[in-house]
């Protein structure tokens, strides 16, 4: 080759310099290719990168919490209130429910701040004069409700001294992890100037430190008391839904992929349903929650803000996505596979069952977690069911009113009290990813698993 | 139940592939998958069987943050009833969904930043819904706010109907509004063009925007004889932006471009005080005193909207709204008020109250 090139290279032909410059385009043209998919990349990652950056920035300082250690102690003189009742012989469970309810109704109209203002006066520093209001701002709100519910789990807590890790408010954190700025002045600052001074001296005494925030996992949504504000409650939600879709997307999708793929006839019906399902994939999400409210909720009077609702809506969603995996999956299985069955004398049936299905089984498996992975992120038809409400309880079951993860975002990210649920925002956004990223691990390592099994 | 056959959904599923494997896959695969159907159906009704035991609430954003804290204090208080639901979707979207009907599916408080209106009952009276009681607990103020690093501003309603009206008066003839500064307006004003965000009009607090301070406004331009009759109504949209989400919206307007002056409720300013600057209007600052001593302009009542059809059929709507206006919640040194409700006199609440017992 060279031998017979070497001439020719003295004297370049035409024909030569023709090849020569068009080698060149081409080469300079893969160049520029290449150099453009290295930026698509580049860009891409750095976006992600940006994106991670904000979120892991804001969120991490949200899973840690300042926190009061108080010594609260429950002094028969503020908390003046009638024994426990104890179920007497020969009183039914009624009355003595009745009574039990009573009682906890009187122990809940006791004013408990004055047992936290106490503690709080305690706590602070000898002569440090500062009004009971000033210091009522630095526990939560809702600190009043812990106490008073540690009382009526053990009303023999009367008379003793009992140590409570109790949240610091919202503001407090705010001013104690410095997201307001402390050179404003005290016009501009959420807590007075002596709840100011005494939250740093009680950082400096240790009373409050920060201490990981369990409450964002174990609380609801709080409003009353934002400092307490968790995910539990949406987390439920969530679940719930999942569990709704699981059970009726996977069954019913895997179904029709198999009959459309194996059984239903060739005709121009299927034809119209195959590209009616492709269509349904492409559909934007908020329709389905638009068509959940007008049917789920108006025509079969399931109840708003339902789990079971999201549930049904999030099933039609996946639906069109399990169907064309599983349609695409059962497509790659080898004709000779199909027909050593058949020829064995299998039914079709057993042919299906017995020898594709089985095969198939990873990728449908792929296919619907990373179908619910998409259900569980997905906010807008919730929206649309009354799954944004305010909920401050933890769903018991699937018709209970509750919200989910995403949608929990979406509200958190609309709360008045910007400083502190920048950060909770954040750190939920962390929580649901987290979730996903452990959703696609586990779709992954079964697939894996299973491949090499099958 | 349901959640018996597939609390762990994978270890299920991976059952299920084994089965598959064995060989008698198929029955096992058809009898998993109807057993599960049946069980998912059979778990849904049984448990919707039982009538519906909380409270629902929908309605104006504004409202949503009192009414979230009454229904968790409410929810803390009264451990035989469940914490009350309470969904946005603003004051008429609230009074819609009120007026839908009567029956568990349907809510059965409306909260409204606005009195409901003759429409809205007629709506309502047309599903079955004729039993409204109407409670006022306190009252709320509008304010105009600019980034805290922006030049203060004195406002009056007549400065924000110039701003922002389609057609205004010049030398006694109406012309397409000429103003792009604050400062032409009036030379006090700072020197800072004309942009302001204002609640889109799904939510109550455009009402009384565009009634406290628009037609006050117009009414003080004088308008000259023969204007067209929306003369007052119409808006320039080249420098108004109208806002359908809720306040944070609104404040993500005023980062994203600082010029712009938005509307928020008193409550919302409040808790973000360190990024925003309030504006006087009429040369009154708005305050909790101020709005409750009636000096501050642009202030509003408050409302929830109860269903009378609901009541004892739903437990415990009865005593929320006493709980709501319990001095506790509602009254003077209440929790509202550290919440940003500027309380009504305890007259009022009186009144309110044996109106929605009386009745």
């Amino acid at each position: 080759m060279t031998d017979q090139t070497a001439p020719a290279a003295k004297q370049p032909t035409q024909r030569t310099l023709q090849i020569r410059a068009s080698l060149r385009r081409r080469h300079l043209s893969e160049q520029i290719f290449r150099i453009m998919g290295i930026i698509a990349i580049c860009a891409a990652l750095g976006f992600v990168a940006l994106l991670f950056t904000d979120v892991l920035r804001k969120g991490i300082p949200a899973f840690h919490q300042a926190t009061l250690h108080l010594d609260i102690t429950f002094d028969p003189e503020i908390i003046g209130v009638d024994p426990a009742p104890v179920q007497i012989a020969g009183q039914s469970a009624a009355d003595f429910n009745a009574a039990q309810l009573a009682w906890q109704r009187n122990v809940a109209m006791l004013n408990w701040n004055n047992v936290i203002t106490a503690a709080m006066t305690e706590a602070a520093p000898e002569g440090f004069e500062i009004d009971s209001r000033a210091l009522l701002a630095i526990p939560e709100t809702n600190a009043r409700h812990v106490v008073r519910e540690a009382f009526v789990a053990d009303p023999s807590l009367l008379g003793q001294t009992h140590r409570f890790d109790l949240l610091a408010s919202a503001n407090v954190d705010n001013w104690v992890k410095g997201n307001i700025d402390r050179s404003l002045d005290d016009s501009r600052q959420q807590l007075p100037a002596d709840t100011r001074g005494l939250v740093d001296i009680l950082v400096e005494n240790g009373t409050i430190t920060q201490d990981f925030a369990w409450g964002l996992f174990t609380n609801v949504d709080s409003r009353a008391a934002p400092a307490s504000a968790g995910l539990a409650g949406a987390f439920m939600g969530s679940l719930y839904m999942m569990l709704v879709v699981i059970v009726l997307a996977v069954p019913i999708g895997v179904a029709s992929a198999i009959y459309l793929e194996e059984f239903a006839p060739k005709s121009r019906l299927t034809d119209l349903i195959e590209v009616n399902i492709n269509n349904l994939a492409a559909v934007p999400s908020i329709v389905f929650g638009l068509l959940g409210a007008a049917v789920f909720i108006n025509f079969f009077g399931l109840p708003r803000s339902a789990p079971l609702v999201g549930g049904l809506v999030l099933t039609l969603m996946t639906l069109p996505t399990i169907i064309i995996a599983t349609r695409a999956a059962l497509q790659a299985v080898s004709p000779a596979l199909r027909q050593a069955a058949l020829g064995l004398g299998a039914s079709k049936t057993q042919m299906v069952f017995h020898h594709v299905l089985p095969v198939t089984f990873p990728s449908i498996l792929t296919a619907t977690i990373i179908g619910v992975a998409q259900a569980l992120g997905e906010t807008a038809p919730l929206l649309l069911i009354g799954m944004n409400a305010f909920v401050a309880s933890i769903p018991g079951s699937p018709v209970d009113q509750a919200t989910a993860l995403p949608v929990q975002i979406f509200l958190w990210q609309g709360n008045e009290n910007r400083n502190f649920f920048e950060a909770r925002t954040s750190a939920a956004i962390m929580v649901l990813l987290g979730l996903m990223i452990l959703l696609n691990a586990v779709a992954i390592f079964l697939r894996t698993r299973l491949e090499r099994r099958a | 139940m349901v959640c018996r056959v597939t609390g762990r959904p994978t270890s299920w599923l991976a059952m299920f592939a084994n089965e598959f494997r064995k060989g008698h896959s198929m029955k096992t695969a058809l009898y998993a998958s109807a057993a599960v159907l049946a069980l998912a159906a059979f778990g849904t009704t049984a448990a919707y069987a039982q009538s519906r035991d909380t409270i629902q609430i929908a309605g104006s954003s504004t409202v949503l943050p009192f009414a979230s804290i009454v229904a968790e204090e409410f929810g803390a208080v009264f451990p035989e009833f469940k914490t009350p639901v309470v969904g946005s979707g603003g004051s008429s979207g609230g009074l819609k969904q009120f007026c839908e009907g009567i029956g568990e599916t349907f809510i059965d408080i409306a909260n409204s930043s606005r009195p409901i209106k003759d429409s809205e009952r007629e709506a309502c009276a047309a599903a079955g819904v004729s039993d409204i009681r109407e409670i006022q607990f306190g009252f709320d103020g509008i304010v105009f706010a600019t980034s805290s690093d922006k030049a203060d501003f004195a406002l009056t309603p007549l400065h924000v109907y110039k701003a922002i009206a389609a057609q205004v008066p010049v030398d006694g003839v109406m012309v397409d509004n000429p103003y792009t500064n604050w400062s032409e307006i009036d030379a006090a004003l700072p020197d800072q063009p004309i942009m302001l965000a204002i609640p889109g009009s799904n939510h109550g607090t455009r009402e009384v925007f565009q009634e406290k301070v628009v037609s006050a406004g117009c009414e003080a331009a004088e308008l000259p004889e023969g204007h067209a009759e929306d003369a007052c109504s119409t808006l320039r949209q080249d420098v108004v932006v109208e806002i359908a989400g809720d306040y944070t919206e609104t404040l993500a307007r005023l980062t994203a471009n600082p010029d712009t002056v938005g509307v928020f409720g008193l409550s919302f300013y409040d808790q973000n005080r360190d990024t925003l600057k309030v504006a006087t209007v009429d040369g009154v600052t708005p305050s909790l005193e101020t709005i409750a001593a009636g000096e501050y302009p642009v202030s509003r009542p408050l409302f929830f909207y109860v269903k009378g059809e609901h009541i004892g059929v739903i437990p415990g709507i009865e005593e929320y709204v006493q709980f709501f206006l319990s001095d506790v919640m509602t009254g003077n040194g209440g929790t509202l008020e550290a919440a940003g409700l500027i309380p009504q006199p305890a007259e009022k609440t009186a009144e309110v109250l044996s109106a929605f017992t009386g009745m």
